[in-house]
């Protein structure tokens, strides 16, 4: 990969949508329902980690995987809101919360990763 | 239209990520460096940002939503940590997938938390 304003704007443009996609949920899932658990940041971390796992399978083109993968689902899922709630669970005392928020990110996100990356691989 | 203001944060939040994945990208090493520096960054960013410039100086919701939601919240990336563990671990590298996946829960609370507390420090002085 190289340093060109062409890739940039790709990756960018996918930021801008996978941003504001984010948001969208966010703001309708807390706008909707009161969980426990900061389900709207759980749902896109997981379903974004499927979808960039499945790129990552079929083994799409560089443009493609700059603009939908390195840009619109790198920016559709997020690490420092994900940490953030994560802290702001541990000042709450709220551990049990902490606890299954973190294992369920992370174990589903690395299985939704790998089942999206097995059945991109089918497709090759 | 604060829909738009985040998008293009986010437009930049993602640039920069992939601009700074490009300089730390180094193909002889087999460790994802670069996602895990812009995340334990960008970890550090909001938790500052929200605690620090929203209550002390309080930053409207728009600002709020385009610079922490859109331009961190792009910078930082979930997706990308996924699928490089799995391809760790699809090399055989489980000791280095495991050592990732250790360093971004670890780090990544540990850099949030920093950003919490130095924000709410300034917030009180």
């Amino acid at each position: 990969m190289k340093l060109t304003l062409f890739h940039i704007l790709l990756v960018g443009c996918g930021g801008f949508l996978g941003a504001i996609g984010r948001f969208a949920i966010s703001q309708y899932v807390n706008k909707k329902y009161s969980f426990k658990l900061p389900v709207a940041t759980l749902i896109v971390n997981i379903v974004g980690s499927f979808m960039l796992g499945m790129m990552v399978g079929v083994e799409v083109a560089e443009s493609i995987y700059l603009w939908l993968g390195v840009g619109l689902m790198g920016s559709f899922t997020t690490f420092s809101t994900f940490k953030l709630e994560g802290i702001q669970l541990h000042v709450d005392n709220k551990w049990n919360i902490f606890i299954i928020y973190n294992v369920v990110s992370y174990g589903g996100g690395l299985l939704l990763a790998y089942m999206g990356f097995a059945l991109g691989r089918l497709y090759i | 239209m604060v829909y738009i203001w985040v998008g293009i944060a986010g437009f930049f939040g993602a640039s920069l990520r992939y601009i700074i994945g490009l300089f730390l990208f180094d193909a002889d090493v087999y460790f994802p460096f670069s996602t895990l520096s812009v995340n334990l960054l960008g970890s550090f960013l909001l938790a500052w940002f929200t605690f620090k410039l929203v209550h002390k100086y309080s930053i409207s919701a728009k600002w709020k939503a385009a610079l922490g939601t859109g331009f961190v919240g792009s910078f930082t990336t979930f997706s990308t940590l996924s699928v490089e563990t799995i391809v760790l671990f699809e090399r055989g590298s489980l000791f280095l997938g495991i050592l990732y996946i250790f360093l971004s829960i670890s780090g990544g609370l540990l850099l949030s938390n920093l950003g919490f507390s130095l924000g709410k420090g300034g917030q009180t002085a």
